[in-house]
């Protein structure tokens, strides 16, 4: 499988496949660490911004920015755990927590109404107004028995998107 | 989950747009399964998609929203449409719900899935050779191999270089100078050295060359094009013809070299980094195919190097001059050397100097049918039917993203595509209340 897997040993990637919950196999844990040196083009330990970004396919995405914000500095143990959410054998529990975290950009654990306005204008950008934004928030906010100034956590994240078959897979390519 | 991404793929590539370079598109071919390209990968639940945010996309009225340069994205649609599962390409209809708006998850899924893999990443990958000296009688072999391979072809191959330099200068330069009256002679003349000096260079790596097809012979009104992988692409079909090139021009011992020989062949220089280049560069190869004595133009119009196994898109600029395009195909054997040259990790006299240790390089060339731009074919149509045929001869895979890509960021207009086909469903979804 090349050269890069002996640098990783039986042990490293038990170590690695325990912070994951056991959500990826050690092959695909073996291909993560190959793509992490791919990406990791300075050999730093973590993935730079410069390096996310020589992706296009990152780069031209919507979400680019808060995702990095989320990976930032990341080394590959915790770069593997932030992966965590797309395999397959995730929880829901779990994908929907990665996506309340996604939201909820300062990590105190709710989420408010300015919090969902910023994913809003991060997915529309200039193409809504600002007043259409708040507008469509603030309706199927109170549609689903919420007020514009409630703070949402994570049980109401759970209960929102808990039963509508949420899918969030990514495939590891394994040679 | 593939699909998708190659659906954005294609939609990012539609409208590409690297500093004052113009956009190029892909053929609809490429979607079809036949086309060397689809499936790029096989992914683990086929054509079973998760909700793509594309779905709002692939509604007719956001057509007319897209500006006319956009419009072959139009042709695309209908066939991305077939290969995707039918409940994925529905618009959610009635009314929006919150759980609609925080389900973030196909977008998500395509940004984690560019991090884990990405097409235009493994264009450049060049896969270190697998070692194979693991074993008690192996390794004592592979000491010997590059005893061999270091101690004695690597001195000959220098030897030979050497004289073939010298052999060159000592003709080239008399020749050059004192034949400056007799234009015609003088340029039979540094065209048989170049392809002389050429085959020496071929020669000081053990270039196993074989040409298949008809040799390119020198007409008006007609551009070779073929597949970049190595500066060495120039070298090698340059043996048997003497091209006019077009190339960046380098910096050092490789920059002079391109100032001094090759300004006689008729090279044409560009700048990546120069943004009016691009229309100097379009009138300046213009002018040399209509003219009837110029050697035959060479063009990669991939722009950079990529690591031959797979084709990234083609710049337009070669197809259109309205002249024939005859394309060429080259494969490199991987197994004796792999002649990628990764410009971002190796200089070019490291790679030469990899090419000269080595035991052989081995490559196939293939001189394809000379084409024509259809009627009612755009250039960018022509350029990606190219594409296809140098692909699909020489065994590479096509991808749709533009080469140029890995100099600087795709343009934010992709970004803002997808944004805009977001804000529009959401807002036609308010409208539907």
């Amino acid at each position: 499988m090349g050269n890069t897997s002996s640098m990783l040993t039986q042990y490293d990637i038990e170590e690695v496949q325990e912070h994951c919950n056991n959500t990826f196999s050690q092959q695909e844990i073996v291909s993560l660490y190959q793509r992490f040196c791919q990406l990791d083009r300075n050999s730093g330990g973590f993935i730079s911004a410069d390096e996310f970004l020589s992706v296009p396919e990152f780069a031209v995405n919507p979400l680019s920015q808060r995702l990095f914000r989320m990976v930032d500095g990341l080394n590959f143990k915790e770069f593997v755990a932030f992966l965590s959410a797309f395999s397959s054998r995730a929880t829901l529990q779990h994908k929907v927590e990665f996506i309340f975290k996604v939201y909820d950009s300062d990590g105190n654990g709710k989420v408010a109404f300015s919090d969902l306005l910023d994913v809003l204008r991060d997915l529309t950008g200039q193409f809504i107004s600002e007043q259409q934004r708040e507008l469509v928030l603030t309706h199927v906010l109170e549609e689903a028995g919420y007020k514009k100034d409630s703070l949402l956590v994570l049980s109401d994240f759970m209960k929102i998107l808990g039963n509508t078959g949420l899918k969030m897979e990514v495939e590891v390519p394994v040679d | 989950m593939w699909v998708v991404q190659v659906a954005n793929a294609i939609d990012e590539a539609s409208g590409f747009d690297v500093e004052d370079l113009e956009s190029c598109n892909c053929n609809p071919t490429i979607l079809t399964p036949e086309s060397p390209f689809f499936p790029f990968r096989q992914p683990s639940h086929s054509f079973h998609i998760l909700r793509p945010p594309e779905a709002p996309q692939q509604g007719g009225p956001k057509m007319s929203k897209l500006n006319s340069s956009n419009l072959e994205l139009d042709l695309d649609r209908p066939n991305i449409e077939d290969y995707l599962a039918t409940d994925s390409i529905q618009e959610p209809l009635g009314k929006l719900r919150l759980r609609e708006l925080l389900d973030i998850s196909p977008t998500l899924t395509e940004a984690v899935g560019a991090i884990v893999d990405d097409s235009f990443t493994r264009c450049f990958k060049s896969n270190p050779p697998e070692p194979w000296n693991w074993n008690v009688y192996l390794f004592p072999l592979w000491c010997l191999g590059v005893v061999v391979r270091y101690g004695i072809l690597f001195p000959v191959r220098v030897l030979i270089l050497t004289l073939g330099w010298i052999v060159f200068l000592s003709s080239y330069i008399p020749v050059h100078l004192l034949l400056k009256g007799h234009d015609q002679l003088r340029t039979k003349l540094e065209r048989a050295l170049v392809e002389l000096i050429c085959s020496f260079f071929v020669a000081s790596w053990t270039g196993v060359v074989k040409y298949h097809g008809p040799r390119p012979c020198a007409r008006p009104k007609q551009v070779f094009v073929a597949n970049h992988t190595s500066m060495i692409d120039f070298i090698v079909l340059e043996q048997m013809t003497a091209f006019a090139v077009i190339m960046q021009k380098h910096p050092g011992w490789v920059g002079l070299l391109q100032s001094t020989i090759l300004e006689s062949v008729g090279c044409i220089w560009f700048n990546r980094s120069e943004a009016k280049d691009r229309e100097i560069v379009a009138r300046k190869l213009r002018e040399h195919v209509e003219g009837a004595d110029n050697n035959p133009l060479l063009i990669f119009p991939e722009g950079t190097c990529v690591n031959n196994n797979y084709t990234v898109m083609f710049k337009k600029g070669a197809f259109e001059l309205g002249s024939t395009v005859c394309p060429i195909a080259i494969k490199y054997n991987k197994i004796f050397v792999d002649a990628f040259w990764n410009s971002r990790k190796q200089s070019f006299t490291t790679h030469l100097l990899q090419l000269m240790t080595s035991w052989a390089v081995v490559c196939d060339v293939w001189y394809l049918e000379p084409q024509n731009m259809k009627p009612g074919e755009t250039p960018i149509e022509f350029a990606e039917r190219v594409r296809n045929i140098i692909s699909v001869r020489a065994g590479l895979k096509m991808v749709p993203w533009d080469g140029y890509l890995k100099y600087s960021r795709p343009s934010p207009k992709h970004r803002e595509r997808k944004q805009q086909s977001f804000a529009e469903s959401v807002l036609r979804r308010l409208e539907d209340r």
